[in-house]
């Protein structure tokens, strides 16, 4: 099997009116033995602006470490917070220059575009090849599953509210089909002037 | 005794071994099954496909078994045509022996019976079994290549299974909803949801497309329908 479902994960960004949610799953396993149940795969990279990043939980931290270093660096240079879209085209970059030797992560970007508030997605595969469709991102090893249920119940210009619960489903429904992800999630809903993050119960098989 | 070893003697000059025959092909395809009181849906789509190529986009994967029972097959497709083949002669001989129609149980378990006498050169098939049995209940069964099977109240197999399947536990098993009382279906409810599960999957999987057949089974026989998908 592939290096990139050593671990599994499932996780998934879907934009909505003004908002935009971000969620994953949080078991972290070794092929079928489940280590934790407490795994978080996104992480804040800035106030409106967060990463999952799902795929070989080591590369997850290396990834995660070379980011927030070019990411500071960055700050310090220019004196402001970076954008999502810069911040994709840095993930991207990064991603590129192991062209050859990859890290084995599938990352996705939420958040909203600074001045504007516009909501952003994007997802990327593991050689850093971007895509920011309209509507919503899936990564990880119930990614099949992530997309089937994500074409049923997305629909456009969901509030706050309806986002937080059609992600949630969406995830919910995945995982219970994917045997290498569940055990919890983790769901953040990303508005104008503030961040809900919420955990969510699932089935813990 | 070991070999002598031999270096740069006529026998160290070998041919380029050929590329070797596969004997099987993936053609694509997906099926859904739902079982319900007093009936059974089953759809399948109607593209048949090898690679980014498409053979037709008019090739049903339904087989009528009888008057109650509906067989979907997909996978490798000439596998299919001899499987439907197979078990279509074996029903006949059913008939003529015992002077009855088989019950969609025991096509059931005829069919898990064929696919295991393949064991170690397996029809390359995802079944799904749908009927009603001899109490007029609605019933699903579905199977793995080499003849393990389980019987549910729905199922989706073939290319975008894994896509289908979760859609279905939410909305026919409804899965992770709160405050459920009722959790039956109509036919109604039933078909529509078939038909929207099909489209998300056409979004996605490049398998399956272009048309929807769907066989309703009652205790009054089969009604066919069709919906049209996606082409590209």
């Amino acid at each position: 099997m592939s290096i990139l479902a050593y671990n599994g994960s499932a996780v998934i960004a879907m934009k909505g009116k003004d908002c935009v949610a971000i969620a994953s799953d949080l078991r972290f396993g070794i092929q079928g033995q489940t280590v934790s149940t407490n795994f978080e795969k996104i992480f804040e990279m800035g106030p409106h602006l967060y990463i999952g990043l799902p795929g070989l939980t080591t590369d997850t931290f290396t990834v995660l470490n070379k980011l927030k270093f070019r990411a500071n660096m960055f700050e310090l240079k220019e004196d402001r917070k970076i954008a999502p879209d810069v911040f994709l085209s840095m993930v991207s970059n990064l991603l590129y220059e192991r062209r050859f030797g990859p890290f084995f992560v599938e990352p996705i970007i939420a958040g909203l575009k600074p001045k504007t508030f516009e909501p952003f997605i994007a997802s990327m595969d593991l050689l850093g090849c971007p895509n920011k469709p309209e509507d919503f991102v899936v990564a990880g090893t119930a990614s099949e599953q992530l997309y089937g249920m994500c074409e049923a119940l997305w629909e456009p210009d969901l509030s706050p509210e309806d986002l937080f619960e059609t992600i949630s489903q969406a995830l919910v429904n995945a995982c219970d089909r994917d045997a290498l992800s569940g055990w919890g999630a983790s769901v953040y809903i990303i508005e104008k002037d503030k961040v809900t993050h919420r955990r969510i119960k699932t089935r813990m098989d | 005794m070991a070999m002598p070893r031999s270096y740069g003697g006529l026998s160290d000059y070998r041919t380029v071994p050929a590329p070797s025959f596969s004997p099987y092909s993936e053609n694509g395809g997906s099926v859904v099954a739902v079982a319900g009181d007093d009936f059974a849906i089953i759809a399948s789509d109607t593209r048949l496909s090898t690679g980014f190529q498409i053979y037709t986009r008019n090739q049903s994967k339904l087989f009528k078994l009888s008057d109650k029972t509906i067989l979907g097959s997909t996978g490798c497709w000439c596998d299919v045509l001899s499987l439907t083949r197979l078990v279509q002669t074996r029903i006949k001989m059913y008939q003529y022996d015992h002077n009855k129609v088989m019950s969609t149980p025991a096509v059931a378990q005829m069919l898990s019976v064929l696919l295991y006498y393949k064991r170690f050169f397996p029809y390359y098939v995802a079944n799904i079994l749908a009927g009603i049995d001899d109490n007029g209940k609605g019933v699903v069964y579905s199977y793995d290549p080499i003849g393990h099977h389980e019987s549910s109240k729905f199922r989706a197999g073939g290319t975008a299974g894994a896509l289908l399947q979760p859609l279905l536990d939410n909305q026919l098993g409804m899965l992770n909803q709160e405050n459920v009382q009722d959790k039956t279906y109509t036919l109604e409810k039933a078909h529509a949801i078939v038909k929207d599960v099909f489209i998300s999957a056409a979004e996605r999987d490049i398998f399956t497309g272009d048309r929807i057949s769907i066989n309703i089974i009652t205790k009054d026989g089969i009604r066919e329908d069709s919906f049209e998908l996606r082409k590209d």
